[in-house]
């Protein structure tokens, strides 16, 4: 067995077990034989409800929130070449936000049309993004940087906005926008986490499909054009699903900050180069650090709820830090 | 293998053709080298191959297809090129980044065997640097570095090599032994295309050497046709002498130093 294969064996069951602990965690502490049990319908009727109706739900849709982030953010850094770039800065978060506090504005408060205005928001702000660095670029090219200077500004001019909206906003409606921007995964249900699976399969899936393409791209866009590359095409579906990725994850969480990121960085310095194995580690370490911080959200001061965007940002950046001083 | 025929190229919102009008082949077996002023379209040239600039006008053939009909992934089995600019965002080992060259020979869904890897050791070997392969990319010296990139090149297994200013930041023995490995890969039956400033060193290992000004070919043909010092001089637009290279008697270009002004007058004493 490679070096590398140690790699996802550990990996993947630290996911495991996390996702089991997660599951046994709560109000109700349940034993992981249990967890198991009731997971295959098992022992007593009220702990295999609580955790397929209540706490599975949440411990999978957390888990498919970093996955899909963490994909998002190992695809654009590599297509844009750029270890900065990440979802949320091209706009996404900026978009979405704009849509769910709009929503909310509106007094549109269930939670299905908040996640389609977020959703429709994101997807406004990525096309614009693109229209905006395709208009600006040299010959009416998206230049990866002016596609990054484009994003960050669109993202202001959102919090612009947002502000504005909320300026005057009676109390309700700003504690909703807040709670929104801060991200949860307590509003989980098997038909959330169904719908994020789908767009998540299938957006991973083209992303996947697409890693060989990106390694290339990450030479710049001369050689990858010399080594075969349909550059313009390429470059653009990577960011368009990346983004529509990321955009899912927010529709269905809210904004969960820093995931998309820090987890590709903590994948590189695992020594993982070629986007295939660092998407798919992308995913398994996103969904890890996702879950844990949903963990950590709730459990840290029961019977309140931290906000999950600033755990995983708390959780992450110190290990990203370390990770960080190791790969340099 | 390569053909050039009448090559135009605009840039945008450019009053004036980068390229006006270029036409030459590069042939199996031997190096071309490509030569001419800053701005003169060297680049350009290279960018058109791999469709990075469109053509206003001309077509540009590889192995007797035009470029416009062949996919790009087909060019890049076709020629192997290195392109001037190159900014690579993370850093690698030398052979994952050598084996990139093996990206258009590889379908969607295959992934590499036995053959790629196969590809990928002798083009490292051949560019001499086996026993960098597990370095770091951002740990190579400028020499090194080029040598990769060329390994990379080769990885491809095209018949045709072209390379934009591969001497670029190296010392003169790293020049002479780049110049001596595309010497004897040409010799082995690639074609090599190599566009540079280094015009003496075209002129000791290549057999064309193409002069472009301003987007124009200004001369074509064997270093000792086209290194005449009037045509070189009112190229560059300075003054210069053509002598020969004492061991081999190709010919070699010593730019001069402007004429001094005369000295200031010393004070006389009449």
């Amino acid at each position: 067995m490679s070096h590398r294969g140690w790699h996802w064996i550990v990996g993947i069951t630290l996911f495991v077990v996390l996702c089991i602990v997660a599951v046994g965690t709560g109000p109700i502490p349940i034993a992981p034989r249990d967890v198991v049990n009731a997971l295959f319908g098992r022992g007593e009727q009220a702990v295999v409800a609580i955790i397929r109706e209540l706490r599975l739900p949440r411990v999978v849709l957390a888990s498919l929130i970093g996955a899909g982030l963490g994909m998002s953010g190992g695809a654009l850094q590599g297509s844009l070449r750029n270890g900065l770039a990440e979802p949320y800065l091209l706009g996404v978060s900026g978009g979405a936000a704009v849509g769910a506090v709009v929503a909310l504005a509106l007094g549109l408060n269930a939670d299905a049309a908040v996640s389609l205005a977020a959703f429709a928001g994101a997807g406004v702000a990525v096309v614009l993004a693109l229209v905006v660095a395709r208009a600006a670029g040299r010959g009416g090219r998206g230049d990866p940087r002016t596609l990054l200077m484009a994003g960050v500004v669109i993202g202001a001019f959102a919090n612009a906005v947002i502000m504005i909206a909320l300026a005057n906003a009676p109390p309700n409606t700003i504690r909703g926008a807040l709670w929104w921007m801060m991200g949860s995964a307590g509003d989980a249900s098997w038909s959330s986490v169904a719908a994020l699976a789908i767009s998540i399969s299938i957006g991973g899936g083209v992303l996947l499909v697409l890693a060989r393409d990106i390694d290339v791209l990450a030479l710049g866009e001369e050689p990858a054009a010399a080594l075969g590359v349909d550059v313009d095409r390429s470059a653009r579906t990577v960011f368009l699903v990346s983004a529509l990725l990321a955009s899912a994850t927010v529709a269905a969480a809210g904004l969960v900050g820093f995931v998309g990121l820090i987890v590709p960085h903590i994948v590189r310095a695992g020594g993982i180069r070629r986007h295939r194995p660092l998407l798919a580690g992308a995913a398994l370490v996103g969904a890890s650090l996702v879950v844990a911080a949903d963990l950590a959200a709730r459990t840290l001061r029961p019977p309140a709820e931290l906000p999950l965007g600033a755990v995983t940002a708390v959780l992450g950046v110190p290990f990203f830090l370390s990770q960080l001083r190791r790969a340099t | 293998m390569i053909r050039f025929r009448d090559v135009a190229v605009r840039y945008a919102r450019a009053s004036s053709r980068a390229l006006d009008g270029v036409s030459f082949d590069v042939a199996v077996s031997g190096v071309t080298g490509v030569a001419g002023p800053n701005g003169s379209g060297k680049s350009t040239l290279v960018r058109a191959l791999i469709r990075r600039q469109p053509l206003e006008s001309g077509s540009i053939e590889l192995a007797g297809d035009s470029i416009i009909s062949l996919s790009q992934r087909e060019i890049a089995r076709r020629v192997a090129v290195a392109p001037q600019r190159e900014e690579a965002a993370f850093p690698t080992t030398v052979r994952e980044y050598a084996s990139l060259g093996r990206y258009p020979r590889l379908g969607l869904w295959e992934s590499a065997g036995k053959s790629d890897e196969v590809a990928v050791e002798r083009a490292l070997e051949r560019a001499g640097v086996s026993d960098l392969a597990d370095r770091r990319t951002d740990e190579l010296s400028g020499g090194e570095w080029q040598r990769v990139r060329i390994a990379r090149a080769l990885a491809q297994e095209g018949r045709a090599l072209v390379l934009d200013e591969p001497t670029t930041f190296l010392d003169l023995s790293h020049e002479m032994s780049l110049f001596e490995l595309l010497h004897s890969l040409a010799a082995e039956g690639l074609a090599v295309l190599v566009v540079s400033h280094q015009l003496n060193l075209l002129a000791r290992f290549a057999r064309d050497v193409v002069i472009l000004d301003r987007g124009k070919v200004a001369a074509h043909g064997s270093p000792d046709e086209v290194m005449s010092a009037p045509l070189l001089e009112s190229v560059y637009g300075w003054p210069l002498v053509v002598s020969r290279d004492p061991a081999t008697g190709s010919p070699a270009l010593v730019p001069l130093r402007r004429p001094s002004p005369p000295p200031p007058s010393s004070p006389s004493e009449s």
